[in-house]
């Protein structure tokens, strides 16, 4: 019997897996645990979380192999990590690890200012960032086998998130609508692959599955996001930047799960402790924006 | 028939469009409301930490574990069969879990992401070799009496079992475009 390994349905399989879920920021073994017991559908292992990241500026790359080491051993859910945008042997390291996932993450400084990384060559999935369907497409052509769309890291501020999943979901409902000879020249406007843009046109959603990313803090913005259609959302700096984490990273859980039973959501959103103190994104400088990054 | 698909997380969209391109009618789980709604249920692929700790939360465990016992036909693929078993080995210690079906999962029983794999694999009462999809997958192990092992590696782990109105399957059988393995699971 012939065992193929790290095919493309194994690879946007196990995103399809993830799906309804709540994936988070971790920088050590303990918040990795209350990630897990609070119901993580996966953990994202890092240094560092976007808003410290933010705070502490310089250049941010990819974690120490030994603290994704530690983190691997300390949960039974998949193990996500970041590499810097085009940096290709960060993600070597990475798949090295046995990890579980590669998050090609513009919340770290991008180490090539042209390409991304070509992720057919790799054996471990991609996820990568998002905020319009060309960028989306873009990616999926380089391999990514998971999208997120951007929203702005580190902020504890949705109104990115919202922007970027209204401005994904509207492409793919006017690619929906749009003539076959119309596609041609949509797909040059958005400078993505015919045959993908085909594809969105055709069956009205992404190849893969794409989560909101970047601002989320609290159950109601979880929610939002999941009636907007992402499939399930990342909450970075917004738990354990919070108050009480276990708390808030359980009502986080429920509200994707339930995220359309308003009575769910606002009983699990009682007494939930400080939320991470928010930025005013229109006050942050142009070379600030996180999500500019890639391209 | 309304063919329930428990829906707190993961693959259970997908599980829904293989039905619908059947013609079946499909209603998702996700409070003990909709259980009375439905004739059978599927759990569907995910984490199975996630949809154990959702169950136990939304008082969802008990009532689906009595609708079991009483002879609600059940599938699991992957998670799914790991909520079933009557053990999970290699889980978190304090793992909810169903402990309908008489037989052990082992979680992650074949590594990281990088083992995950596809095979074709010969399935008891399905005439052609079945293409599977294993994600993280677990195996399945020791099963009692009343267990019929209906699919093994050539290596002889178990990847798929039936108990009279229960079935486990460690593989994805929604993931792909034969709908041989749910047409088994409605014949029930």
């Amino acid at each position: 019997m012939a065992m193929e390994k790290s095919t493309w349905t194994t690879k946007a399989g196990l995103a399809q897996m993830l799906k309804g879920g709540v994936i988070m920021d971790v920088i050590d073994e303990e918040q990795a645990k209350i990630a897990e017991e609070a119901g993580a559908v996966a953990v994202m292992a890092l240094e560092r979380v976007p808003a410290d990241i933010r705070k502490q500026g310089g250049v941010a790359r990819m974690s120490d192999p030994e603290l994704i080491i530690r983190i691997k051993e300390s949960v039974t859910i998949p193990v996500m990590a970041k590499a810097r945008i085009g940096h290709f042997v960060e993600a070597q390291v990475l798949e090295a690890l046995g990890i579980d996932y590669i998050d090609e993450s513009e919340v770290l400084t991008p180490a090539d200012e042209e390409f991304h990384i070509d992720k057919h060559r790799f054996k471990i999935p991609f996820v990568n960032g998002c905020k319009n369907i060309g960028e989306a497409l873009r990616r999926v052509a380089e391999g990514a086998a998971m999208l997120r769309t951007k929203g702005e890291a580190g902020t504890g501020n949705v109104v990115e998130a919202v922007r970027h999943a209204r401005t994904v979901f509207g492409e793919v409902r006017r690619l929906q609508a749009m003539s076959e000879d119309e596609l041609y020249s949509a797909a040059k406007n958005l400078q993505a692959p015919y045959d993908l843009v085909k594809y969105v046109a055709q069956h009205g959603r992404l190849p893969v599955v794409n989560f909101a990313a970047g601002g989320i803090a609290t159950p109601s913005d979880a929610a939002l996001m999941m009636q907007l259609g992402v499939d399930g959302v990342f909450v970075g700096s917004g738990i354990f930047k919070s108050g009480d984490p276990m708390r808030r990273a359980k009502a986080i859980v429920q509200a994707t799960t339930h995220y359309q039973d308003p009575a769910i959501i606002a009983e699990v959103s009682k007494n939930l402790g400080e939320a991470m103190v928010g930025i005013e994104i229109s006050k942050l400088p142009q070379d600030q924006l996180l999500a500019n990054r890639g391209w | 028939m309304t063919v329930g698909v428990l829906a707190l997380q993961g693959a259970f969209r997908e599980h829904e469009e293989m039905l619908h391109r059947m013609g079946v009618a499909t209603r998702q789980v996700r409070l003990p409301r909709d259980l009375a709604e439905v004739d059978r249920l599927i759990i569907p692929g995910g984490e199975s930490t996630t949809i154990g700790k959702l169950l136990v939360m939304y008082e969802l465990l008990t009532p689906l574990r009595e609708r079991i016992l009483a002879g609600m036909p059940v599938w699991g693929t992957c998670a799914g069969a790991i909520l079933m078993a009557r053990r999970i080995v290699d889980g978190r210690p304090d793992q909810p879990a169903l402990n309908v079906m008489d037989i052990e999962a082992r979680r992650n029983a074949f590594g990281s992401q990088l083992d995950s794999f596809e095979a074709e694999v010969d399935v008891t009462d399905i005439d052609h070799p079945f293409h599977t999809v294993f994600i993280r997958a677990p195996i399945l192990e020791k099963p009692g009496e009343q267990c019929r092992v209906l699919a093994t590696l050539p290596d002889g782990r178990i990847v798929a079992a039936r108990q009279a109105h229960m079935l486990a399957t460690s593989f994805h059988p929604e993931l792909t475009n034969d709908s041989s393995i749910h047409e088994l699971f409605l014949s029930f």
